[in-house]
């Protein structure tokens, strides 16, 4: 900067590209911050938070249909509620469903809205990015729930074992549906990854050092980071498997002297670090929900984030124990059972952590501090079943049984899924500015832990009884009758369960219309996301917070005295934001995102349907590409407020939370898949924000 | 002091201009938001890469005895010609971005022209390559080892292709009088980018060319 003649506040190159003299870059960015537009084409992250949340109860009722056809299918022997063929389609898409399309776009839900707000930054490193992160995520969960209109629907399990998913023993376009959705779903974690580890090594605010974040963006960076080591295996292996399938190529071609451990091996390295994607995630918002109901700070924060740490790496060490029984050889069994229970250890050590946080807290036992501990319970039950797979003379039995299923539905319904609906309840609050209701959100629990274990519980005796999953029918003569009525008849009751959820969102909403707005802080809680107005103004914060210890919101509410004595300071609406900040420099919405993605699914439906189709999305997404790179840098009027950062630099530097802006996109011009996604997303970000004088605590 | 008010331009700025000095660093770690999503997408790449050489060695010891292989194929002076084309490309790359950070106009095209070119080269040397296998009988369908060996140097010569477009940008984007030592930083991370596709050969050409067997 120092050698241009320019002054950089001109912004010369935006200024240049916002003239209608270059390629795509006449258009204008969309405006408007109300009606659909105002979300299709949003780059804020908090309202891509929420229609990530939005997609994932969507896609929880659709995956919950389709356990409730399977229970009720396995209700009474001889079931015949389902086709053997149907039936391989609803379990493989049920499990697809729920992995994919719910657990995980919920995560990147709580990680959109929450990562910033609780790293006091202003949004996402690249805005524009997350935009379409959430729009391939959806196009591609829309792509393969399109199938069962076309010709059938995935049926060769979740985890897709080749070469059983392969033409010859699934020859409908199912498995083609899954491989080429997965893959889109899986571009967009891990755009998601990338941009959201960004975030939380470059946006933090003033003083958040990496040993002052949350518990919650210590999980959600570690799940990121094995996002992004875990996602280009999958992505090989499901390449390879469409290549056998499209293009007739013999990566599983036992005829030609393939081995089927290849799948198994890629989509393990892939799937067990998945799992522990899954569950972070609800670890990190146990984590906040309890101390706030406990009232205590969380028992032993650096052990709660070294063992998540570890989890993060040990993870990548257990994958074959999903393959004991195919024969791989007794030292690599041996190996894997002993690193399976190895990571039984840290996650002990957080389940003790959780329980010493509440050990002598005066606990406040609503909804959220229910579903947490609900979880906590849950995942013990899983987790301790778990254990019993690492050893492998048993595992050999359970393999393949509804032990399984009782074990995984275990960590996750019970652990991920309560966990984060312990989130929703938690942080509705500061989403939507009011609260579920308590008592129909404690019905909901009580039903839906109660039907969760009439479900499941029985499972594991199915299980040990010998009832094989994924069998379309047993007779009635194997002893499975009573079990599975049992579990038929508790997979209704979670449905109840559900249903009151959605009647609690309902209810509250329309009770909320006039009712007194509350305030920041509902909860008493902790973290810098409470830190400012509910629902969260669009601005995030007025001005920077320079943190300087660990839990700064509650520090500068309460104070602790020499004898230990908890006092209260200040009030949270004297400590919070009121979000009256009106000059605050925000990134523009933008068209891009959505065109991007929305060549994604026309790519994977010309592979199979027709390569001109694929030609006119790789097309559109070039074309997109192009559009988002030359994109004016931002809203020109906005320009026009640039001169606050005349401010003094003390005031605003060492906020990331400002950062990308308003100079760069313009000028690089690269237009692929890769360029775009480190480069484009810099000319979205919010400009230069006018910053007040510095808060002090 | 207003333009370290301002993130983006301290962030496009060359490290020698001194806002890493700064009281105040623009971003928690001092470097770009692209700089650190780049590194990261490479992190992200040798996963996908580790997977796809794995395949391959994984294929190619279990292709049954006499059907074509590595053995029949390879033609190791030729490789390792374009090899080092490639190699050869990535110091233009760093002469570039070298010539660029000095604000040499004419000389960053001219290294940029020749890295591009130089990519090409070992593109159209894959392509004859591919030919010259696929005359000898070894087809994508062929056997294991053909779709391995097909899909990995494929992947590699797509994420090449992939660089040569990123390349041609650059230089059209110098063109048009866009790039300045002041955004050298994008084309630093091209070169990243090119720097890591040709380490990736490095590994592609020692393990599936050198040892055959």
């Amino acid at each position: 900067m120092t050698t241009t003649s320019e002054p950089p506040l001109q912004l010369t190159a935006g200024e240049q590209l916002v003239r209608p003299s270059t390629s795509l870059g006449v258009f204008s960015r969309p405006r408007g911050d109300t009606g659909w537009q105002s979300w299709l084409f949003t780059v804020d992250h908090k309202r891509i938070g929420i229609m990530y949340g939005a997609a994932a109860l969507l896609f929880l009722v659709i995956g919950g249909i389709e356990a409730l056809l399977i229970r009720l299918q396995l209700a009474v022997p001889g079931g015949n509620v389902l086709s053997e063929d149907a039936y391989n389609q609803v379990f493989t898409m049920h499990g697809v469903t729920m992995v994919f399309l719910v657990i995980m776009p919920m995560a990147a839900a709580f990680a959109n809205y929450l990562l910033p707000l609780q790293i006091g930054a202003r949004d996402v490193a690249f805005p524009r990015l997350n935009a379409f992160s959430l729009w391939a995520f959806l196009a591609g969960g829309i792509f393969l729930n399109t199938s069962w209109f076309l010709g059938g629907a995935p049926d060769g399990g979740w985890f897709g074992y080749a070469p059983n998913s392969g033409l010859v023993y699934s020859p409908s376009n199912g498995m083609d549906f899954y491989a080429l959705g997965l893959q889109i779903a899986g571009i967009a974690s891990l755009v998601s990854a990338i941009n959201l580890i960004t975030t939380v090594l470059n946006m933090r605010a003033p003083g958040m050092t990496l040993f002052r974040m949350p518990v919650l963006t210590w999980m959600l960076l570690v799940v990121q980071f094995l996002l992004l080591f875990a996602i280009p295996v999958i992505t090989v292996a499901l390449f390879l498997l469409s290549f056998d399938r499209l293009f007739d190529a013999n990566f599983f071609n036992v005829a030609a002297g393939a081995d089927p451990l290849l799948w198994q091996h890629l989509f393990w390295i892939f799937g067990h670090p998945e799992v522990y994607i899954l569950i972070l995630p609800a670890f990190g918002i146990m984590s906040e929900v309890i101390p706030v109901f406990s009232r205590k700070p969380i028992f032993g924060y650096p052990f709660m984030v070294f063992s998540g740490i570890a989890i993060g790496f040990m993870g990548w060490g257990v994958w074959a124990h999903h393959m004991f029984t195919s024969g791989m050889g007794p030292v690599s069994v041996a190996a894997f059972s002993l690193s399976t229970m190895f990571i039984a250890v840290p996650t002990g050590v957080k389940i003790l952590n959780w329980l010493a946080t509440m050990w002598g807290g005066r606990l406040r036992l609503n909804t959220a501090m229910l579903y947490s501990i609900g979880a906590v319970a849950m995942f013990t039950i899983g987790g301790l079943s778990g254990v019993t797979h690492a050893i492998a003379p048993a595992d050999t039995q359970q393999t393949d049984t509804y032990y399984i299923v009782a074990h995984f539905h275990y960590v996750i319904f019970g652990g991920s899924l309560m966990g984060m609906l312990s989130g929703i309840y938690f942080w509705w609050p500061k989403m939507f500015g009011h609260k579920l209701d308590e008592k129909l959100g404690k019905i909901g629990f009580w039903v839906l832990l109660i039907g969760f274990n009439l479900t499941f519980g029985p499972m594991h005796i199915l299980g040990l009884q010998g009832m094989s999953r994924r069998i379309h029918s047993y007779a009635a003569d194997s002893g499975f009758n009573l079990w599975n009525m049992f579990a038929t008849v508790g997979s209704f009751v979670i449905a109840v369960g559900v249903l009151l959820l959605f009647l609690n969102i309902g209810v509250s909403r329309r009770r909320a219309r006039g009712a007194p707005p509350v305030g920041p802080d509902p909860w008493d809680a902790r973290g810098l996301e409470w830190m400012t107005a509910s629902p969260t103004p669009v601005h995030n914060f007025d001005r920077d917070i320079t943190v300087t210890r660990q839990d700064e919101f509650w520090h500068r509410k309460w104070r602790i005295g020499t004898d230990g004595k908890v006092t209260r300071i200040a009030r949270a609406t004297d400590v919070a934001h009121d979000g009256s900040a009106t000059d605050v420099h925000l990134p523009s919405p933008s068209y891009w995102p959505v065109v991007v993605a929305l060549g994604l699914p026309l790519v994977a439906y010309g592979l199979i349907y027709n390569l001109w189709i694929t030609g006119l999305g790789a097309l559109l997404i070039l074309g997109g590409l192009y559009g988002w790179v030359f994109e004016p840098p931002d809203d020109p009027e906005a320009h026009e407020h640039d001169d606050h950062h005349d401010a003094d630099p003390s005031d605003d530097s060492g906020n990331g939370a400002s950062g990308g802006g308003t100079s760069t996109n313009g000028e690089d011009g690269p237009d692929s898949d890769d360029g775009a996604r480190q480069l484009a997303g810099a000319g979205a970000a919010a400009g230069p924000s006018a910053q007040a004088a510095e808060e002090q605590p | 002091m207003t333009d370290v008010a301002d993130p983006e331009a301290a962030m496009t700025a060359l490290p020698e201009t001194g806002h890493e000095s700064a009281a105040h660093p623009p971003t928690t770690t001092g470097l770009s938001h692209n700089k650190v999503a780049m590194w990261l997408f490479l992190g992200s790449e040798c996963l996908l890469f580790g997977a796809l050489i794995a395949t391959y060695m994984f294929a190619k010891s279990r292709l049954p005895a006499g059907e074509i292989g590595p053995n029949d194929v390879f033609d190791i002076p030729f490789t390792s010609v374009s090899s080092f084309v490639l190699l050869m490309s990535s110091l233009t790359m760093v002469l570039a971005l070298s010539a660029l950070t000095r604000g040499e106009e004419r000389n960053f095209r001219v290294w940029i022209v020749a890295t591009a070119l130089l990519g090409g080269t070992f593109i159209a040397g894959q392509v004859y390559e591919f030919t010259v296998f696929y005359n000898l009988g070894l087809g994508y369908t062929t056997n294991i080892f053909g779709s391995a060996f097909y899909t990995l140097t494929g992947f590699h010569g797509a994420h090449v292709t992939i660089g040569i477009v990123m390349l041609m940008s650059a230089l059209v984007a110098s063109l048009r009088g866009r790039l300045s030592p002041r955004n050298a930083e994008t084309v630093e991370l091209i070169g990243l980018y090119w720097h890591f596709v040709d380490i990736v050969w490095i590994l592609i050409f020692t393990i599936i060319y050198l040892f055959p067997q």
